[in-house]
């Protein structure tokens, strides 16, 4: 799919913004927040990357299929994630007797 | 041969495909396959980090200390700029414009060099530091010296394997550079610039979640 040409000023403020969250993520860091300090910084790191998807991978252009190819991707990582995670969290929720 | 047989079409185009827009579309759908196994194949990493940090979550946070969050900004930035210079010569590919997509690429290469250069610096500092995982790896705080080693284990992991993809990355970059010198590209086909560029942005999302998580956690203990 040939996508229309998109002008300088939008990747231009695509890659400032992505500067500034830069910027951001590194000062939210130095502040004491607990746990959140951990969701703040993946949040950004979630924006950030979906900049890039949307501009300047041209998702925003693109046609259903690749955005389907796109979020099978990350459907498949779920896939991963959950499956794997739900085994190593739950493993002492029943308290059987070690076997080895 | 009657002259109705001869279908002409523009050299670019395979037989295969109407027309250049659905061969365009096949491309970037196989460039997304692609990179939906490269999604996978990094998942796997961060899956490890997420049960590792879980059940090692206070040495994780210890090691944030010993990372050289300077270099690790500046690297974010110069991947940023990288990624700007990669989308802009995907444009000047667009519009024909030969010389402004040489420079561009040439600037991105280069841009890819420093990064390359600065994580060695990097890499370099965990030499002396002791902080390389094996017999001579050393760690300052006592209680978590064996846990964190895993750390430093997924960090040279992760890392590394991104640094092969930036590695990878330059030598596509160097081949479509001289490729665009040799003219191979024009307004109507430009697809490898657009496919390696889209693995180039996918890189710097990589590098994206890295960041925060190998250099950033715990940063205020």
């Amino acid at each position: 799919m040939s996508h229309p040409v998109v002008p300088i000023k939008v990747y231009v403020s695509v890659f400032l913004a992505l500067i500034a969250l830069t910027g951001t993520t590194v000062a939210v860091s130095k502040i004491e927040l607990g746990e959140f300090n951990f969701v703040v910084a993946m949040t950004i790191a979630v924006i950030k990357a979906m900049l890039v998807v949307w501009f300047f991978m041209h998702v925003k252009q693109s046609s259903s299929m690749t955005r389907l190819f796109v979020v099978a991707g990350l459907f498949w990582t779920a896939i991963l994630f959950l499956f794997t995670l739900s085994d190593y969290f739950s493993r002492n929720w029943i308290p059987l007797a070690r076997w080895w | 041969m009657a002259s109705r047989d001869i279908v002409l079409h523009p050299p670019e185009l395979k037989h295969h495909f109407d027309d250049i827009a659905q061969q365009k579309e096949a491309s970037t759908l196989g460039m997304w396959a692609f990179l939906a196994t490269e999604i996978l194949f990094f998942g796997g990493m961060f899956c490890a980090y997420t049960i590792y940090r879980s059940a090692f979550h206070d040495a994780f946070e210890s090691t944030s200390r010993f990372m050289n969050v300077t270099i690790g900004a500046i690297n974010t930035a110069v991947l940023i700029c990288s990624s700007l210079t990669m989308a802009l010569a995907v444009r000047a590919a667009q519009l024909g414009q030969k010389k402004v997509l040489i420079w561009l690429l040439i600037g991105t290469l280069l841009l890819g060099c420093v990064f390359l250069g600065l994580k060695g610096v990097e890499y370099h500092e965990k030499w002396v530091d002791h902080h390389i995982p094996g017999p001579s790896f050393h760690y300052a705080d006592a209680r978590y010296a064996q846990q964190a080693q895993i750390l430093f284990y997924l960090y040279f992991a992760m890392t590394g394997l991104h640094a092969m993809h930036m590695i990878v990355g330059a030598g596509l970059l160097t081949t479509l550079i001289v490729m665009a010198a040799r003219n191979r590209f024009n307004a109507s086909w430009y697809t490898p610039v657009d496919m390696i560029g889209l693995y180039w942005h996918f890189v710097d999302i990589v590098w994206i979640f890295l960041f925060p998580l190998l250099y950033l956690i715990g940063h205020t203990k």
